[in-house]
């Protein structure tokens, strides 16, 4: 029975991320009552949540490939950018939110085609990319703050849709989520991430592509980033051109940590990593509610990134244990 | 993509070539591993190559399955010319391999292991997996073969190394249409299992529609499954010999005179 349980766990790791979660919230409930549980304290932990969780679901699926994308937090801001300098050029709004999704979409495909053509680690790559995108945004924007952000504050239902509505942020992410994951553990496209992540020597061998499967890989992780950036940017309703995606990427890494995927490759969970985004949303809010002071904070999100990886490298000897019962 | 690949007539007559290779050669920096290499494969065969670590057997297996390009010489597929610049090629003519380091994901279920490249998919422009027809037909096909593994649910990590060997050649023998390439397919196994596997590739060839390539080193596992033996050394084929037509000790034989014969043409050049 308890080496039953402990199967259950060791497979599916976005468990005990959602164990400890729920646990976070209880005791946050205990400790806050309705100031933790009303909708203006939820919709702010979901708010800090939201652009954690859009990275870090697309950034899981590099994780299981061995790769990494560092660009991705600031896709999600340059994204918005481009939509915003297009419309204002006057192309229509529709228009100009394809070129935005499109240029997220370029950026994974340069991302991908430098790592897997000219054997650039990706990490270099993405740090790369990561400057130059934060560099185009204070040249374009030429220092000053975009705003207002076409749909913005709208009544209408694209508006809301797209931002305007305090959950359609975290809702699009859920839905992401939830395409990602069937993507990953259901299509034969998530065979081969897990195949060539897990072994990429064989899974050459055994006539996976294993570079366009990467080049795809960094294109959707970007293309998420990009596609979240622009409902946040509606939903605050300002750009600020100094926010650098240096902070939103390491959360987003830790929520994939957390959520259980280890960063050696051919492991990890799309459910997991939103599980982490949530997590980190619960303890920044819930801490700041009990009165806890915001640099604490960091304190604990470091805590139980460092404990969730030990968990995770210990799961993965324990499974690497149980050959040929 | 079909489940479960039909055993279609052979195209070409037992006997005859199905695959020839012309000249073939391969460096990798300053190291001629292949130096012009000719060998036929003819249908319904089953071709033993032996030879030293470094006599580029792997090389060539790997140029055969489209793992590796070759740099001069040709490839003749039943008569006609082919180049293969990926495996997906080589496959999608009909050639499988079994590689000796097995080519199996270790964080993958043995059933997706069994399938990979082949999955069986749901019908829709996005391939889903038939998760349960892969688990069905996994089942079935290691049962029929008498391959024994935990479950077809368990990962490839959790494994013995002969169980592992064993899915990696079921992969191939499933999958094979016209040709089938083994690697040290025995490496490493146990009698049993060694059993196992001689006679699913013995099954194989009987039936006429596959022809086989296999590099080993054990020669009594040589002697029994292979029809012909062709003897690699410093990257060509030195010796070719019908397997009825020979006995282990002329083989051994003829394999020092030949290396006799290559040392002194060393010296002789160096003189």
């Amino acid at each position: 029975m308890g080496r039953r349980v402990l199967r259950v766990f060791l497979y599916q790791r976005e468990l005990t991320p959602i164990v400890i979660t729920i646990a976070l919230f209880a005791y946050f409930t205990i400790r806050a009552g309705s100031t933790f549980t009303g909708s203006l304290s939820l919709s702010s932990a979901a708010g800090y949540a939201g652009p954690i969780g859009a990275i870090a679901v697309g950034e899981v699926l590099l994780l299981v490939l061995a790769e990494i994308d560092l660009s991705a937090g600031q896709v999600f801001l340059f994204c918005p950018w481009v939509m915003y300098w297009a419309h204002n050029d006057g192309l229509p709004l529709v228009l100009a939110i394809v070129i935005a999704l499109l240029a997220a979409c370029a950026v994974g495909a340069i991302n991908g085609l430098i790592t897997v053509r000219l054997n650039v680690p990706s990490f270099v790559t993405t740090l790369a990319t990561n400057f130059i995108l934060y560099g185009v945004v204070l040249v374009g924007s030429n220092d000053a703050q975009g705003s207002p952000i076409p749909l913005s504050g709208g009544t209408s239902f694209i508006s809301q849709l797209m931002g305007s509505w305090k959950w359609a942020e975290i809702l699009w992410v859920v839905a992401i989520t939830i395409v990602l994951g069937a993507l990953l553990t259901r299509t034969r496209f998530g065979v081969r991430i897990v195949a060539t992540g897990g072994n990429l020597v064989g899974a050459a061998e055994a006539g996976v592509p294993i570079r366009r499967v990467k080049v795809w890989c960094f294109v959707i992780c970007s293309f998420v980033a990009g596609l979240v950036g622009i409902v946040d940017a509606v939903k605050y309703g300002t750009l600020d051109p100094g926010n650098f995606g240096v902070d939103y990427i390491l959360y987003a890494i830790g929520a994939c940590v957390i959520g259980g995927t280890a960063l050696t490759g051919g492991r990890g969970t799309v459910l997991g990593a939103l599980i982490g985004a949530i997590l980190i949303g619960l303890l920044e809010d819930g801490l700041t509610l009990i009165g806890v002071s915001t640099n604490e904070f960091f304190i604990w999100v470091g805590v139980v990134i460092i404990l969730a990886m030990a968990l995770n490298v210990q799961f993965d000897r324990l499974i690497a244990r149980s050959r040929g019962r | 993509m079909s489940a479960d690949p039909q055993p279609a007539e052979p195209p070409v007559p037992v006997g005859a070539p199905v695959l020839e290779v012309r000249g073939v050669t391969k460096r990798f920096g300053a190291l001629a591993v292949l130096r012009g290499i000719d060998l036929v494969l003819r249908q319904g065969e089953v071709l033993g190559l032996v030879g030293d670590n470094g006599a580029g057997k792997s090389t060539l297996v790997k140029i055969l399955s489209g793992f590796h390009a070759q740099d001069g010489g040709e490839l003749l597929l039943e008569g006609e010319r082919v180049s293969f610049n990926s495996v997906e090629a080589a496959r999608s003519h009909g050639i499988e391999t079994v590689y000796q380091d097995l080519a199996l994901i270790p964080q993958l279920p043995v059933y997706q292991n069994l399938f990979l490249g082949h999955e069986v998919t749901r019908l829709g422009p996005i391939r889903f997996l038939d998760k349960r027809e892969m688990r069905k037909l996994a089942r079935q096909y290691l049962d029929d073969i008498n391959v024994n593994v935990p479950s077809v649910d368990a990962e490839a990590a959790e494994l013995s190394g002969g169980q592992r060997q064993a899915i990696a050649v079921a992969r191939a023998v499933r999958a094979a249409r016209k040709i089938l390439l083994l690697d040290e397919p025995l490496a490493a196994m146990g009698a049993r299992e060694s059993r196992l596997i001689i006679n699913l590739v013995k099954d194989l060839a009987s039936s006429g529609r596959v022809s086989i390539i296999v590099i080993d080193h054990n020669y009594a596992h040589l002697f029994e499954l292979c029809d012909r033996i062709n003897v690699m050394q410093g990257g060509r084929i030195t010796i070719d010999q019908q397997v009825h037509e020979t006995s282990l000790e002329e083989l051994t034989e003829l394999m020092v005179s030949s290396y006799r014969r290559q040392l002194e043409e060393v010296q002789n050049a160096g003189a």
